[in-house]
Formats: structure tokens, sequence, C-alpha cells
């Protein structure tokens, strides 16, 4: 574990230097990210290609526009995110500064997935560089030409000392764990998570863990029912099914199985035309193993759609499976790849308690037209992120945290999150010496009446900023401005009319 | 007495029905816990002399008022607290509803320590109940007389079904920890955390650490030493130097160490009076096994003590000490001290203090006294920490609207106010669509091409509302 030890101190000893603090130097990195993406587009998609099929126009739909987008957000806001921010005071400290200040942890470790080798790999690095950390990257093996592409890419435009990047398999990340780093960002399985945690424990680092989970997508029957299987069809195919927040299995009433099963067959003829094998647009599965993995788990099924496969090309048809068994294998493990359940639910509470017995999901889909549906589902259920009438869309906006509950994960990223997930927020409390008397209280000897004012000056808030307050204080003001406006017009009237009176008097005089 | 088996089922059941989530239920239960705390001040008070002859003053100060404001705190803010939040979208998001919806986590677990033990286990308790969860309450057993006390009160204000207090000592916590939890929320130290963390990462439960740590206190430049002398004299003298964000050591100048020393002479006479055993504001060591630990340290110590130094082991007493000519490698410099022991170290440079407390862990504090801003200044931005502050001691954890947590070895998250609020709740982002607009969809769908994706860049853009007007 010599390497991984050296290239840790040397980014620590890069991110002590303190060159990757001040708000320029974060600025050039990011600029430089932006550069390797936008320049290296083709070498990217070719490598995503040889690793897991990845169509030409996936790849920059499903991960270099969500990088971009991070960067151009991160360049455009980071004075603000990294600016102090004030609080609100108590009595006691009224003539002091209080605010939060946001600052780098240090060296963070990135490791990635690779079922979108790109954008969970450096969508975390853009928080990193943001924040003003030092970061070693490493991403998965799986992905094989990503990794490497990766490995000779980024020191040719980001600091070779603060963002070395790891290659390797299962040992390297092992010996890599083994390290102190000062916040670990994984992103991958439940299994290996729990791995990572045990080992982050040692050194007691921080952790955030991008879990997956099996996605519930519940179809309403008296909804839009063809346009909701138009949107699952495409979020559960994308990447052949390799992606942790498709949707892994649907719960609908038995009256509407057979439309969905038709829509969705429909759809994919749009989609992949006859045979997907021959469509450019859809992709392979990722390995050997991965591949009978998914396969194992259809045995015993007959799928009403698809089900060919092709162990040469690791290529499974888009599969569609009817009335499955909510005990079979296919709904114990997430599926993770081109097989869609349709598990049959009585109605709406059903599905509501068939969702809550499970373990809590990275995500949750909802097709219904019905508003108050909506909200009782929204209510009665927790997941990571909900997307209603849609699938995965609430990953797109960066605004929203993104991560899971339970066992789907912990902590969130995306946007500013990235970057308050990666710092640290340093409570801070400015004061000064002066007004010494006003403390003098608080000092033993102890009496009565010293202890009430020591009482009184720690009261906060300083101001009540309840809504109730507020709602009087704006009512009291537009009285008073009314009734003074009152006054000003009765002033007024009777000086006019004053004004008039001397003014026919003047012009009869 | 309920097993750690059934407790856990009782009130999973509580949080299954629902009862925690409406705002009703949950204020109610943070204004009875408020009656518990204002009702029985007196034995609240009484309790936790027992434990730690805590002065009554330090006990409605750092116990019962931080509590209470805290209290008044959440029960005014938890409705505003728990409104979705909305966000602002991009383009293909414009028509859609965006927000995050702050959830409870299921059934906490709240580990408390000894010397604030009604503090640092009421205060992550407010934040749990704010944010709809049940939870189990773990007093710390080294506390025995506070410990008793929250046992019998909790039961009586608040509900049963959903909030439970289990006892015990380190075996106990050790099986209690066994069970899954939906967020571990522990205070104490660092050996005990990695203990913690580990139970909870076999179920990948969230944790929150506040730990502790060595806090530095930096004196240099042009200062007041009177006032200085005062506010660290209070921050480290209180509860007898058992707070986790106590000045741990000085770090000064010869010439500050010279004014400094009979200024902290004159004001612990002024505080404690010429026999600081007799004073009624002066706590005590907590157990006989911390009493000793704290001696060996004097006794191995190759610092001069130039105040105090002496001890009575019957009334677990140890007088407000200060030592000088400490070096970096003295045994009083290893681990926390929490006790009444002020090591000064002499170092003539501010860089080179700063060097010497960044070679040690992130503390949970770091104090810095002086009347220059740019002293006040080098130090925050060269050095890292839970908190900070210039200029006092203690104080800026009294405020709800700072976050109160450690950094690197010092602690994992925060609380206080919305903070605590935010810790005990799951932030879900929400996206509601509608059925329109599907061709606006089409942009992502296969048969893949060209211009289908010029759209999508331009539509998801962060920027592409600008474009548009």
């Amino acid at each position: 574990d010599w390497m991984e030890r050296q290239l840790l101190q040397q980014a620590k000893e890069a991110f002590v230097s303190g060159r990757a603090r001040p708000l320029e130097f974060r600025l050039q990195q990011l600029h430089a990210l932006q550069r390797m993406i936008m320049e290296k587009e083709t070498e990217i998609s070719t490598a995503l290609k040889q690793d897991i099929s990845r169509s030409q126009y996936d790849t920059p739909l499903l991960e270099l526009i969500s990088i971009e987008n991070e960067i151009k957000l991160a360049i455009e806001k980071l004075a603000q995110w990294a600016a102090p921010r004030p609080v609100e005071k108590s009595l006691f400290t009224i003539s002091d500064e209080v605010y939060i200040q946001p600052e780098p942890l240090g060296v963070v470790l990135i490791i990635g997935a690779w079922n979108y080798p790109w954008a969970l790999t450096l969508i975390p690095l853009v928080g990193a560089i943001a924040a003003g950390n030092a970061a070693v990257v490493k991403p998965s093996e799986l992905s094989k030409c990503s990794s490497l592409l990766l490995h000779a890419l980024l020191p040719c435009y980001l600091d070779k000392d603060l963002y070395p990047v790891v290659t390797g398999g299962v040992s390297e990340t092992q010996q890599l764990l083994r390290l102190r780093f000062d916040h670990i960002f994984y992103t991958g399985g439940s299994t290996a998570g729990k791995l990572v945690m045990e080992a982050a424990a040692r050194h007691l680092t921080p952790v955030t863990l991008e879990l997956g989970g099996k996605s519930p997508c519940y179809i309403d029957k008296d909804c839009d029912v063809r346009t909701a299987c138009r949107r699952v069809t495409w979020g559960k195919f994308v990447n052949c099914g390799q992606t942790c927040i498709a949707p892994d299995y649907i719960l609908c009433e038995p009256c509407i199985q057979g439309q969905v099963v038709e829509f969705i067959r429909e759809t994919l003829l749009e989609f992949y035309g006859a045979d997907p094998k021959c469509s450019p647009d859809y992709g392979r599965i990722i390995n050997q193993e991965h591949f009978n993995r998914i396969m194992s788990l259809m045995e015993g099924y007959t799928p009403v759609v698809g089900g060919q496969s092709d162990s040469s090309q690791w290529y499974i048809a888009p599969t569609v499976l009817k009335d499955v068994p909510p005990h079979s294998r296919l709904m114990q493990e997430e599926i993770f790849g081109p097989l869609l359940p349709i598990v049959t639910v009585s109605d709406m509470e059903d599905a509501i308690n068939f969702i809550n017995e499970r373990e809590k999901p990275l995500a949750l889909y909802i097709f219904c037209s019905d508003q108050k549906a909506i909200k009782r589902m929204i209510e009665e259920t927790t997941s990571g992120g909900v997307t209603v009438n849609d699938v995965m869309m609430h990953y797109t906006v960066s605004s929203l945290p993104f991560g899971g509950v339970g066992q789907s994960g912990m902590g969130h990223y995306h946007g500013k999150h990235t970057f308050d997930q990666l710092s640290h927020q340093r409570a801070c409390l400015i004061r000064s010496l002066k007004m010494e008397r006003v403390n003098l209280a608080r000092y033993p000897p102890q009496d009565r009446r010293r202890a009430r004012r020591v009482r009184m000056a720690l009261r906060s808030p300083l101001i009540d900023t309840s809504k109730r307050t507020l709602i009087w204080a704006v009512v009291a003001t537009i009285l008073g401005i009314g009734l003074f406006i009152t006054l000003l017009v009765i002033l007024l009237i009777a000086a006019g009319l004053n004004c008039t009176c001397w003014y026919w008097r003047g012009f009869y005089n | 007495m309920d097993s750690h088996s059934q407790v856990l089922e009782r009130l999973r059941t509580g949080f299954r029905s629902g009862i925690t989530l409406p705002l009703e239920f949950r204020r109610t239960q943070l204004t009875k816990l408020l009656a518990l705390v204002k009702d029985n001040e007196e034995q609240i008070v009484k309790a936790l002399h027992q434990d730690l002859a805590k002065p009554k003053f330090e006990s409605i100060l750092s116990e019962v008022e931080i509590v209470t404001n805290d209290l008044h705190h959440a029960i005014s803010n938890v409705a505003t607290w728990i409104q979705p939040e909305y966000v602002p979208k991009n383009l293909a998001t414009k028509l859609d509803d965006c927000f995050v919806r702050r959830e409870p986590l299921g059934v906490v677990l709240i580990i408390g320590p000894w010397n604030y033990p009604l503090q640092l286990l009421i205060l992550p308790l407010v934040g749990a109940i704010a944010a709809g969860n049940c939870a189990v309450i773990k007093p710390s057993e080294v506390s025995s007389a506070t410990d008793c006390l929250v046992a019998e009160l909790i039961p009586k204000y608040l509900s049963q079904d959903c909030y439970a207090v289990v006892r015990g000592g380190a075996e106990e916590t050790k099986a209690l920890l066994q069970n899954r939890f939906d967020h571990i929320f522990y205070t104490g130290s660092q050996a005990v955390a990695r203990s913690v963390v580990q139970a909870a990462s076999v179920h990948l439960t969230p944790v929150t650490l506040e730990l502790g740590g060595k806090c530095p206190c930096l004196i240099y430049g042009r200062i007041n030493i009177q006032a200085a002398a005062h506010r660290l004299v209070w921050a480290k003298y209180f509860n007898a130097g058992q707070s986790c964000v106590a000045p741990d050591y000085v770090l000064c100048t010869k010439a500050t160490r010279d004014a400094l020393v009979p200024a902290l002479t004159n004001v612990l006479e002024e505080f404690y009076g010429k026999e600081p055993q007799k004073s009624p504001d002066l706590s005590r060591i907590v157990s006989a096994r911390h009493f000793t630990r704290l001696m060996k340290l004097l006794e191995k110590t190759k610092g001069k003590v130039v105040i105090g130094g002496q001890s009575d082991e019957d009334d677990k007493y140890i007088a407000p000490t200060v030592l000088v000519d400490v070096e970096e490698d003295d045994v009083l410099m290893g681990e926390e001290i929490f006790g009444p022991i002020l090591p000064i170290l002499t170092v003539e440079e501010l860089e080179k203090s700063i060097e010497l407390v960044n070679r040690k862990e992130k503390p949970l504090a770091l104090y810095v006294f002086s009347d220059e801003s740019s002293v006040v200044k080098m130090t925050m931005e060269n050095t890292s920490s839970g908190g900070f502050c210039s200029n006092d001691g203690i104080v800026h954890m009294t405020l709800p609207g700072l976050p109160f947590g450690g950094v690197g070895a010092s602690g994992w998250g925060s609380y206080h106010g919305r903070w605590g609020f935010e810790t005990f709740s799951h932030r879900r982002a929400c996206m509601l669509r509608g059925w329109a607009l599907e061709r606006l969809n089409g942009l992502r769908y296969p048969p893949y091409s060209d211009d289908k994706l010029k759209w999508l860049r331009w539509t998801t853009s962060a920027h592409s509302t600008c474009s548009l007007m």
C-alpha cells in the first residue's frame, strides 16, 4: 500500500500548503475541469462505449450535461457559497459578530461507481474542489476504460498533487480505506457501503454513502397510463437498467396490468425498434458476473415482453414480467438490469403498505392524477427522493438535495449541497474585550440578582421572528400608516378649506 | 423492566402509527418537556449537586436555562421548520413543483455524558421530538443522581409510546447498540465513539458524534489582561473544567505569561475566595476514577505549579490549578484534561503556536484572546476547529443560531436550535410533474439524434431561464 500512502501524503502536504484555499485557485481548477469535459467528449464517449456499450447520445445526456451544469453552477456561485453566513444573536452577543464560516475539511476520498463512471466521480469532485479540499479519486475498476482514461486525463488538467487518481480493484480500495481521510464519499451498493463505514469508524471519518435499493413505481388506475408507461420505459431501460434510481418494479392494480404491459411493449418498439439488439441506443450489461446474476433472477418466470439474451454480448432484451410474487428472488434484491417486474396490489393503501414493509428506497415514483392521493402517498411513505408522474427527474434539479435514507444511504449532494457536505460549517463568535461590565453578572460569587440578569441576557432570539408576530407587526404597521395618512388628509383638507377661504377672500378683495 | 427489544418494539409501533407526525403532537411534547424542566428545577439542581457538587448558578445557567431557551426556540419555530422548502428550477422543470420535505427518521438513540447530564441529553431530544421521531434516551450512569431523576421524570411527562429511558453501564450500552436505530446521537469520548460507529455501520445507521479534544487558548498581541483573565478563568473552571469546550491549555509569550499569572491569581481569589474548597461556587470532580486520573497527571507533569495544586480525595476536590513551563510533549498535553488544571505553554511567535495547534487533532473549540483583530483573523484562517470564539470561552454554544459540533476527531454533525431539527430529519427531494409537455419529454427518448441533444442541453442548463427573457 506504499503507493496509496504516498499519494495521500502528497495530497495532504499540498492541502496544508494552503494553495487549494484561495477562491481564484478553486475557480481555475473548476474551469480546467470544464475544459476537460468539453475537449475530451469524444474520448469519454468511446471509453463508455467500450465499458458498457453506452450510446454516443446517452453519454452527454446522462453524464456530461449534468457535470457541465454542476461546474457552471459552482463557478457562478462559489463566492456566495464560501462567504460567512451570519446568524441571529442574543442580547448578550448584540455587539459581536456571529456567523458560520464554511471551511475545507482536508483530503476527501471519492469512490466512484461503474454505472455512470464520470458523473458519479466528477460531480462529488466538483464539490470537493469548490469547498477547497484536496481529493483522492478512486474510479471503479469495473468500468475499466473510463477508469484508465480518467487516470490519464485528470493530471493534465488539474493540480497533480491535490487531486490524484488511484486505479485498481478491491485490494487497492481496501488499502485506501485503511488510511485516514477527512471525509469519504462512496457511491455503490449497500453491502460495500457497510464496509466503508466500518473502515471509516476506525479513524472517526465522516462518510457520505450514496447507495441503492429497490425503487418502487406505483401506477394508479385512474391516470394517463400510456404516458406513465412511456416515462417508466425510458427510465427503466436507459443504461440497460443499471441506474441507482431506475424504477425497479411496478405496483399497480390487476385491472390495468394488461394495459401497462401493452403500453410498455409499444414504447419499446418506438424507442429501440423490433430488435433492441440492433439499436445503437440500447446498452449492455457491464460484465459476465452481473449478466449471470440478472439472468438467474429471471429463472422460473416467463416474461411477457422480451426475455431474450446473448451471453457473448452481455445483452439482455428489455424484459417485463407480470404477476410477480412479492417473495420471489426478483423482489428481494435490487435488480440493476433490464428486468421490469409488475407486482399487483389491491389499491393505493395496499401499495403504501407494500412499500413501508420494505427498506427505505433511494427513490419513489408515483403516477397519479389525484392531487390528494399523491399527497397522501408522499406523506405516508419515505424514500431518498420522489418524482411524481415521471421518473428520475428529481436528480436533475441541482437545488434539490440528492441522497438516500436508511439502507439507501446517508448524506446528500448536488449543487450547493455537495459544497456543504464537503465543508465544515464552523461556528464563529467574534467578541471584544470591551464592555466587561456587562459580563460581570456571570462571574462568581453568585447571587440571585446577578443570576437573573444573566438569564435575561442569554435569552434568544432577540427579536421574535415567528409568523404570528410578523403578521401582527405587518398589520400594526399598516394600521399605523393608515391612521397617519388619514390624519394627513384631514389636516390637508382643513388647511385646504382654510386656503380656499383665504383665496376667495383675497380674490374678491 | 422491559428488555431492550421490547422497548424498541413499543417505540417502533408508536412511530409506525404516525402519532409523532402532526405538528400539534410535537409541540405538546415539547411543551411537556418544558414543564418537566420548570416544575422540577429544585430536584434537578439537587441531583446535579449530588453528582458534581454543581453550584446552583451553574446548574441554572448551563443546564436549566440553556434547555428552556432551546425548547422555547423549538416550540416557536417548529411550525416553520416543517414547511416544505421550495427550490429554484431550470427551464425543463419550470412548470413542476420542486420542494424539499423534512421527514422524521424513525426511532433514534440518544446517549448522554456525565458532565452536563441534563443539557447534553435533553438538547438532542428537543431536536428529535421537533423532527417527529421516537427516541430511546440513555443517560450516563456516572452521573447517577441525574440518571435516576431522568428515568423517573421522562415517563411522567412524555408519551410512553414514543420516548423511553434505558439505564445501565458500558455493558448495557453495548447491548443496546446491537439493535437497529434510525439515527444514533452520541456525546462522549473518542474511544467509545469508534465502537458506536462500528455498531452503527452494521445497520447503516447515520450518527452524530459530539466528542471532545484539547481546546487551545491563544493569547497574543495587545491585550486587556484583566478582562481576558476574568473570561478565561470563568470558562476554564466552570464545572471544575469538566466541559468539552473548556479552554484546555494556554499558548502565549513569556511577557504575557508573566502578566497573566498574577491576573489569574487575583481573579481566582475574586471568584472563589482565599479557600476555594469552601466556596459554594466551585464544582467537584465527578468520580474517584477521574479524580485519580487527574492527580496522576499532576504527579507526572514536568511543569511548575504556580497557582493551586491542592486536593482532597474524600471531597473529590482539586483546587483551581495553573502550571507554567509546560512543554509540547508533557503528559498534560496528551489527552483532554477535563479538569481544573490549566497548563501554560510559552511560545514566542503566534505562527509557531498555530503550527503547534495544527500538529494536534482538530479541537471542538478554539479560543483567541487579543485586542488586535489581525491576530484573531490569522488564527482563524490558519486553523480548523468545531467552533471558534475570540475573547471569550464557551459562550458561542449558547446561541441557537450557531451549529454546535466538532470536526475531525472532535466530532461529526451538529445540533442546537434548527440544526438539531435538521440532524434528526431526512431531507426528501420531491418533484411533482404534470402530464402535459410530453412532447418536451420526447427530447430525451430514443431513437436519439443530434438535434434532440442540442435542445436538451439548452433546456436543462441552469442559465436557460435568462436566455428565455
